[in-house]
């Protein structure tokens, strides 16, 4: 399985040297990846539907328990299955629809590095493998979101998905941690034996709202679904492939895994239901209100996504079955859809569906094509479509709470799209031909072939719904870990209440769809309420937070270093204050100190002058000579106390900081203009209340009682062990040499960053 | 800065403090000293050259950039550090020392060429910082 996933990413490598080659008629070369692959997990099929798993594991970084660790089940196989077959019609798509484009090989590089990170995605078993291939989707779709680079609508677009998806991917790396520190593995296999554990840890709700942040995001549900209109700004093949079919159906697949370890609690259900059922009524209502064809599918996409959580939120097995069996339906009619839409907006210049009408006179196979998929997408019988929509109000229906207002909600949902798929599908076919659409002709079969093969699946999934039962809907009942009852998937149920809430569903649609029309004055009403919206809230947040930070930058960094220098020792006193005073026990035994000798006396008169001189003095250089003074009467002191090389360090270093000093300073001006007096007190309480603090805080250290043990250590095998007797030297060069080795790195570091800025200044100066 | 007094000075000290610096350097492993010090020692003693003598000309002593000796006291300290996993299949920074201690230097281990190595790292990087910014000032 490794080698499925790694495909893609060395066919995109390939293409940065050998793209142009695949710019011309070569480009519907490339679809033979994704086909290649499509067979390749065709041939899991049967081994799956057995209910076997296959696990493959290689290792990583095995001592963080990260690995790339597969797995193909029920699950994984429907999804990779989606990404490849829904891909090879894409890319063949692609190939006519971008013809001759100047950059068809970069676009063929951006996705088939989508569809291996999306292969990776749904086939890792390991979390953070998984949370990996989760951001290189992000990444991707960032790329093609934004493949009309020169385009303002469109980097903003790219901008926005990326960062709504990309806060989702730093939720889940969140989710990932906490799981497998509860857990005690990062694999998804492993931590079902651990749901009790999981269930009950007192991190169980942040877990969710993790996982959560990550799968709403993702599969844009409300209220951070905005970001799914804005990315059809892409080239319609990528709005196929990434924004309907496969990437935003990422989030729906992460709770899928996750059910089973994590749905132990009622919150689990409760918060997706209503997610689910918000996102889901709410863009189906906003349906009505557009006008582009890309928009109307948009919307119906999220709803739809909002019904997969929903469902999966009321995670019985007939709900989890309708889940499947419903990403099956929408993956085949919305990807359909929006390649009809493409083709339309490619041969007549428009998207607009109050303008399209009669193109059936000049594009027929489309027209067939979208008549198919309209029916698929609005659950007309004998379609998989009407399998799927009667999963959904079964599991309704059966619902242990609130089973009324759940199937009104599904009702309404469902009455809506069925309008959706009449208008994207039907409506721009029918009708009187405009005359300016007369000279429209039907483009190449690569374009048109690809929705009606989907469309057809559709139909014989739905002739024959065995087919889906036995390869997708049994096996994924088995990775959801239930008892499950054996079902059958059917087209007639006989008479009962699901059947008619099917027929209200069709005979609502379909007077929908008669009395209401797509008008330009709805979506004007609606662009009103604009100001409430979601998006529009969250970009305001997004730009107060920038102005926020950028007033809070502006008082931290004013570019003056006594600022800096006093911030920063303000922020240590409270802290070093906090922590000491919180705490405070001084024990000084004055039994135990030495007495006063005349050296000491004298060395300490000596330090006071130098300090009050550097203070009071009206010269630079002078301060620097006595802050000197000050730093060689303390190497005196060290010497005194017996630290010979910390007495010579010290010398060597003061010596060369007031070399340094004098450097800089002795060509300025003397003292212009002194601080004032009130500026002076403020320091001056500053650095005095910083020196009493660490004296306390070193009186305090010396007042614990002393771990000797190190020091001993190194005293007994400095000879021993490094044959020296300066244990200082050897813990330098031999027991800690590894640290010296980085603290020299550190000074070079430090040595070449000074002589880098002032060297480039030196060279701008000398160009003026 | 140029006074007779300090010049005439600076041309009997600066080889005293550079003898000094080795001595110190070498003497570290048994008595106070090391590789950092003495590496500052050196550099002071270039520095007071530089103050008596003048910048240029003790940039013409020193023939190369001092910035130079960092990368090459950085490269000898970790060929001593891989020098135990070359000659005798130990660890990383392990020290080995040759069996016979030899005379005025004393006894020879990888420990000393490490401390070479930063003696030269800290004569490089003192005196690029002191040269860059007394050429900038």
């Amino acid at each position: 399985m490794l080698e499925a996933v790694l495909l893609g990413f060395l066919f995109s490598l390939f293409l940065v040297f050998a793209g142009s080659y695949f710019r011309g008629r070569l480009a519907v070369l490339s679809s033979l990846i994704p086909l290649s692959l499509f067979i390749y997990f065709s041939t899991f099929i049967s081994e799956i539907a057995d209910g076997k798993v296959i696990y493959e594991n290689h290792e990583w970084i095995p001592s963080f328990g990260v690995n790339l660790s597969f797995t193909l089940d029920g699950l994984a196989l429907l999804f990779a299955l989606m990404i490849t077959g829904v891909g090879t019609l894409v890319f063949v798509y692609t190939s006519a629809y971008l013809k001759d484009h100047k950059y068809l090989d970069r676009f063929y590089g951006y996705l088939s590095l989508f569809m291996a990170a999306m292969l990776g995605l749904v086939l890792s078993d390991n979390l953070m493998t998984m949370f990996i291939f989760w951001e290189l989707t992000s990444i991707s779709s960032f790329y093609l979101i934004g493949f009309n680079n020169d385009k303002e609508d469109s980097r903003k677009s790219a901008l926005i998905a990326l960062g709504v998806t990309g806060i989702g991917g730093l939720m889940l790396l969140g989710g990932a941690v906490l799981l497998g520190d509860v857990a005690g593995t990062y694999r998804i296999s492993e931590m079902l034996s651990s749901r009790e554990a999981i269930a009950d840890s007192s991190h169980y709700v942040l877990i969710l709202f993790f996982i959560f942040s990550a799968a709403f995001t993702k599969s844009a549900q409300f209220p951070f679904h905005f970001w799914l209109p804005g990315a059809m700004k892409a080239p319609t093949p990528v709005s196929t492939y990434l924004h309907s079919a496969t990437m935003v159906k990422a989030g729906v697949y992460l709770l899928f895994r996750m059910s089973p370890v994590l749905n132990g609690a009622e919150i689990w259900h409760t918060v997706l239901i209503v997610v689910g059922g918000v996102t889901m009524i709410y863009s189906a209502i906003h349906i009505i209100f557009r006008t582009d064809l890309k928009g109307i599918l948009a919307y119906s996409t999220i709803s739809a996504l909002g019904i997969l959580v929903f469902l999966i939120g009321i995670g019985t097995q007939a709900a989890l079955i309708a889940a499947a069996v419903f990403i099956v339906v929408h993956a085949l009619y919305k990807a359909s859809l929006f390649l009809i839409t493409g083709i339309i907006d490619h041969e007549t210049g428009t998207r607009d569906v109050t303008q399209l009408a009669g193109l059936r006179k000049v594009l027929l196979p489309v027209a067939i094509a979208g008549f198919i998929a309209a029916l698929i997408s609005g659950g007309v019988p004998p379609t998989l479509g009407f399998v799927g929509k009667d999963l959904i109000y079964e599991s309704t229906l059966h619902f242990k709470d609130n089973a009324i207002l759940l199937t009104i909600i599904a009702l309404s949902t469902n009455v809506l799209l069925f309008y959706a798929g009449f208008v994207a599908g039907v409506k721009p076919f029918i009708g009187k031909l405009p005359k300016k659409f007369e000279k429209v002709h039907l483009p190449s079969p690569l374009m048109w072939v690809p929705p009606l093969i989907m469309t057809c699946a559709g139909l014989v999934f739905g002739l024959f719904p065995g087919l889906i039962e036995t390869a997708i809907a049994k096996p994924i009942a088995m990775t959801q870990a239930l008892q499950f009852e054996d079902f059958h998937l059917k087209l007639w149920h006989g008479f009962n209440t699901i059947l008619a809430l099917s027929a209200t569903t069709l005979i609502l649609g379909t007077v929908l769809y008669f009395v209401l029309k797509p008008k330009h004055s709805l979506e004007n009403t609606i662009a009103k309420l604009d100001v409430i919206a979601p998006k529009t809230l969250l970009l305001n947040l997004s730009e107060g937070f920038a102005v926020f930070s950028k007033y809070w930058t502006n008082i931290f960094q004013t570019g003056y270093l006594r600022h800096y220098l006093f911030i920063i020792v303000s922020f240590l006193i409270l802290l070093l204050g906090y922590l000491i005073f919180s705490d405070f026990s001084l024990k000084i035994d004055t039994s135990s100190l030495a007495d006063l000798t005349i050296y000491e006396i004298s060395i300490l008169i000596m330090l006071l002058l130098g300090v009050l001189y550097t203070v009071f003095t009206k010269s630079r250089l002078a301060a620097v000579a006595s802050l000197g003074v000050v730093g060689l009467s303390f190497s005196l002191l060290f010497l005194f106390y017996s630290a010979p090389d910390l007495a010579m360090t010290q010398f060597s270093v003061d010596t060369l900081t007031v070399i340094l000093f004098v450097l800089v300073l002795y060509r300025l001006p003397k003292y212009l203009n002194l601080s004032d007096s009130r500026l002076r007190i403020k320091h001056g309480i500053l650095s005095v209340s910083f020196g009493v603090l660490i004296t306390l805080l070193i009186l305090k250290v010396l007042g614990e009682t002393k771990n000797t043990e190190v020091t001993e250590f190194y005293a007994e095998n400095a000879y021993k062990l490094a044959k020296g007797k300066n244990i200082v030297n050897v813990i330098l060069v031999d027991f800690r040499g590894i640290d010296t080795m980085i603290e020299i790195s550190v000074l070079i570091v430090a040595a070449l960053g000074v002589f880098g800025l002032l060297k480039l200044r030196l060279k701008t100066k000398d160009k003026k | 800065m140029r006074t007779l007094i300090l010049k005439s000075a600076s041309s009997y000290l600066i080889p005293v403090l550079l003898i000094f610096s080795v001595f110190i350097l070498l003497r570290g492993h048994y008595l106070p000293g090391g590789g950092f010090v003495g590496g500052l020692v050196a550099a002071i003693a270039f520095v007071l050259d530089a103050f008596s003598n003048g910048l240029e000309k003790t940039k013409t002593i020193l023939k190369i950039h001092p910035g130079f000796l960092m990368p090459l006291g950085l490269l000898v300290a970790f060929l001593s550090g891989i020098s135990p996993m070359v000659f005798s299949d130990l660890p990383f920074m392990t020290g080995i020392w040759a069996e016979n201690p030899i005379p005025v230097i004393g006894a020879i281990g990888s420990a000393l060429f490490f401390d070479l190595g930063v003696y030269l790292v800290v004569i490089g990087a003192a005196l690029t910082i002191i040269f860059t910014i007394s050429e900038s000032a």
